[in-house]
């Protein structure tokens, strides 16, 4: 372990908590509608556009009515965009005049932004116009975000409020997430990456004559605009195809230290969020405390990984030296990359700055250990604490069938329903990462077919072996998760693989959501119990062992046969 | 809805792009370096240089010939996949084929693919295992082309992020304009 990759991670942590207690309490500020340095300048426009939709922001909607907005605005959202995609051809700012996108490729992608995942089967510069990216991704990942802040908000007033059902007003909360949070950083964001090297121009791409006499095409783009938001929503999806490994998204090594703390910015506030809006800040630096732990644990055992280099390419040629610097930027090397890489599959973001395809098998089970772990080590952009949440309702379960107590968490009574809907939404997600896993090897399909012209799903893989298995676990667990990122590799621009990854997606984002908002309804309902000397302290450090255990259980029972057969196996083999 | 399409699609992107493209123009519009008036390349995305009195760059994935700004990407290829064991045998081999001066250990990055396919950087220490060759095929001393490396070499930033490295595309320019080649 190198100083420098030490010193990265360090730097990462140290500045994330720095910025997440003040984001965090903001955050609850804004959402609670009380007043913050921005209410003077923002407030007249919120309710411009209160005015302008139809909003009442007095009214209050219980569970049921929440979950239904939320549907129903992903619904639109997807609706638009995928009439967007299809009729890009049609529509202006499409310099380099892509077509329109096939069926299957437009529901994946729709559904894949919709969902705050950006899984994206395409390559932006070669696919996408402008007006799609602009309109479509960016508007995507700023809408997304904002529904993910609010459905964590309305869980978080599950624990805060009692005796009621009210759980707060969606579209408030998504006009208040996007305008008061999400809109500023961006902007800043944008600004700061610009100045560094990002492009924002819509012009066409450029034609140039290199030194040594060949023809080179540049291509250009709002990129600077998309690139802030594409972060911190743990939205993830890059204007280019090598997202942020590509020196127009993220040119230097600054640029990545501020890209990381983007992508960690809001998941790392929530806890916070929870603690002070609930009154247990105790229990909101506990929650992040876990996620730093294994935040940290993962991207050492990463930078090692790398470090070490590749033991297949040392029986070739003893004298190549530097670690494993396949598919990774010169700029950035194994330290920077082993972090960000970490910090992207932990957080349902998805955005890479290396190919995720070539790194070493350890690495490949981190990171997939981090997919599969439901999200929990800062998560997605609301989705990371509704789904710490999940977790620690399951961690107090078990604490208390062993202390033969009635579990209660922050003072309200967890009962038997509230236990069989976190089971439900974990039980379903990873049931669906497996299965959609073992139908491409289970599946006959003839060549010319339409669902995968090449034939049998397996020669989709980009590599043999264990590897190739990995890589289909990968990205079924991305989709899940509503990660994003990919061992690119694989070749998943097929209707077979567009739509059972746009399936994962939708199974991943609402059955983790509407579960998690039927508690927050039955749980508000609830009257606080006050703290007895027998309630299970959920802070401290026994707390924290206990929760670490659960996570690494749930995610390593239910995975560790997939996780032999794919990384662990690999690694035996390169030795 | 329509409503926050309209102010994140299309008013934010805008306004990002005007503020852009008056406070930092050049980065807004990538980077284009001009020599005798015609645009030859970007200061962030690395072009192929394949003769012998040049620099040479990392070997890129993007496109069929590398380096295509089109195509943006890396080979994809894990650590076992034997096409990956033979392409860096046959780099490696080419290499001291064309540096047969150089005896010390080859820096990782000369003979892996970039992430991006555009990388424009080597390491420090890739050019410094092609300084022999650069130096030869210009009929100049080593020192003078270590000391224009040298000069574009740039840090770690802060100090601690990242990697040194050097600019590929302006190290070369810079040579061509120091010590034109002699026909």
């Amino acid at each position: 372990m190198t100083w420098s990759s030490i010193s990265q991670i360090l730097a990462v942590l140290v500045i994330l908590v720095a910025i997440s207690k003040p984001l965090g309490a903001f955050m609850a500020a804004v959402f609670e509608g009380e007043s913050t340095f921005l209410s003077r300048p923002f407030r007249p426009i919120e309710h411009l556009i209160y005015r302008v939709c139809g909003v009442d922001p007095e009214l209050q909607q219980n569970w049921t009515a929440y979950s239904a907005s939320v549907l129903s605005f992903g619904l639109l959202n997807f609706l638009f965009f995928y009439v967007l995609l299809r009729w890009q051809n049609f529509l202006p700012l499409n310099p380099q005049g892509f077509p329109t996108l096939q069926p299957d490729l437009a529901f994946n992608t729709a559904v894949s932004f919709l969902t705050n995942t950006s899984w994206q089967s395409y390559a932006g510069e070669s696919t996408l116009s402008y007006l799609s990216q602009m309109l479509g991704i960016t508007v995507q990942s700023f809408t997304s975000a904002a529904a993910g802040m609010a459905a964590a908000m309305a869980l978080i007033r599950g624990f805060a409020r009692q005796g009621t059902d009210r759980l707060g007003n969606f579209w408030v909360d998504l006009t208040r997430a996007t305008l008061y949070v999400l809109l500023p950083i961006s902007l800043l964001g944008a600004l700061f990456l610009c100045s560094q090297g990002v492009i924002q121009n819509l012009r066409p791409y450029w034609q140039l004559t290199t030194v040594e006499g060949a023809r080179q095409t540049v291509a250009f783009g709002p990129v600077a605009s998309q690139e802030p938001i594409k972060l911190m929503s743990s939205d993830g999806g890059g204007f280019f195809n090598a997202n942020s490994s590509h020196p127009f998204e993220n040119p230097t090594p600054l640029t990545n230290l501020v890209e990381m703390l983007l992508i960690l910015a809001i998941p790392a506030a929530f806890p916070f969020t929870f603690g002070v809006i609930t009154n247990h800040r105790r229990h909101g630096w506990t929650l992040f405390a876990a996620m730093a732990l294994l935040f940290s644990l993962g991207s050492m055992i990463t930078a090692w990984s790398e470090q070490s280099g590749n033991p297949a390419l040392q029986v070739v040629s003893s004298n190549v030296s530097g670690g494993n610097m396949e598919g990774k930027e010169t700029r950035f090397g194994i330290a920077a990359s082993a972090v960000f890489s970490v910090v992207s599959t932990a957080s349902s973001d998805g955005a890479v700055n290396s190919a995720h395809d070539s790194y070493t098998p350890w690495s490949t089970l981190v990171q997939m250990f981090n997919l599969k772990s439901g999200e929990v080590i800062f998560g997605g952009t609301g989705s990371g604490i509704m789904s710490m949440i999940l977790i620690v309702m399951i961690t107090i379960f078990i604490a208390g069938l062993m202390v033969g107590r009635s579990p209660e968490y922050l003072g309200k009574k967890i009962e038997g329903k509230e236990i069989k809907m976190v089971m439900l939404a974990f039980v379903v997600t990873a049931a669906a990462t497996l299965l959609f896993s073992s139908l491409p090897f289970l599946v006959k399909l003839a060549p010319g077919s339409y669902w995968n012209p090449g034939g049998a799903l397996t020669s989709n893989l980009g590599n043999p072996g264990a590897h190739g298995l990995s890589e289909i676990l990968y990205a079924n667990g991305s989709a899940v998760a509503t990660n994003g990122s990919a061992m690119a590799g694989l070749n998943a621009n097929t209707p077979w693989f567009n739509l059972t990854l746009g399936l994962g997606m939708l199974i991943g984002r609402f059955l983790m959501i509407i579960p998690a908002l039927a508690i927050a309804g039955s749980l508000a309902r609830k009257r606080r119990m006050s703290a007895t000397i027998g309630t299970m302290p959920t802070d401290g450090v026994v707390f924290l062992v206990v929760l670490l255990g659960t996570i690494f259980l749930v995610t390593a029972l239910t995975f560790f046969p997939a996780f032999c057969l794919g990384p662990i196996a690999e690694a035996y083999q390169i030795k | 809805m329509l409503v926050l399409t309209v102010l994140t699609g299309l008013i934010y992107p805008l306004a990002v792009t005007g503020l852009c493209q008056v406070l930092f123009h050049d980065k807004a519009n990538g980077s284009l370096i001009t020599v005798n008036d015609q645009v030859v390349g970007s200061a962030l995305i690395g072009q192929n240089f394949s003769k012998a009195r040049y620099f040479q760059p990392r070997p890129s994935a993007a496109g069929n010939d590398g380096y295509d700004g089109t195509a943006s990407g890396g080979s994809n290829l894990g650590p076992t996949n034997q096409k990956l064991i033979d392409r860096v045998k046959a780099s490696v081999e080419k290499f001291h084929k064309e540096n047969p001066s150089y005896a010390g250990p080859l820096p990782a990055d000369l003979v892996t693919m970039s992430g991006s396919g555009l990388d424009p950087h080597i390491s420090p220490a890739s050019a410094e295992a092609q300084l022999d060759r650069v130096a030869k095929a210009r009929r100049l001393s080593r020192d003078q082309i270590r000391s224009l490396v040298e000069a574009h070499t740039e840090g770690r930033d802060l100090g601690f992020l990242g990697e040194p490295r050097v600019n590929v595309l302006l190290l070369n320019l810079d040579l061509d304009r120091q010590f034109p080649a002699k026909r």
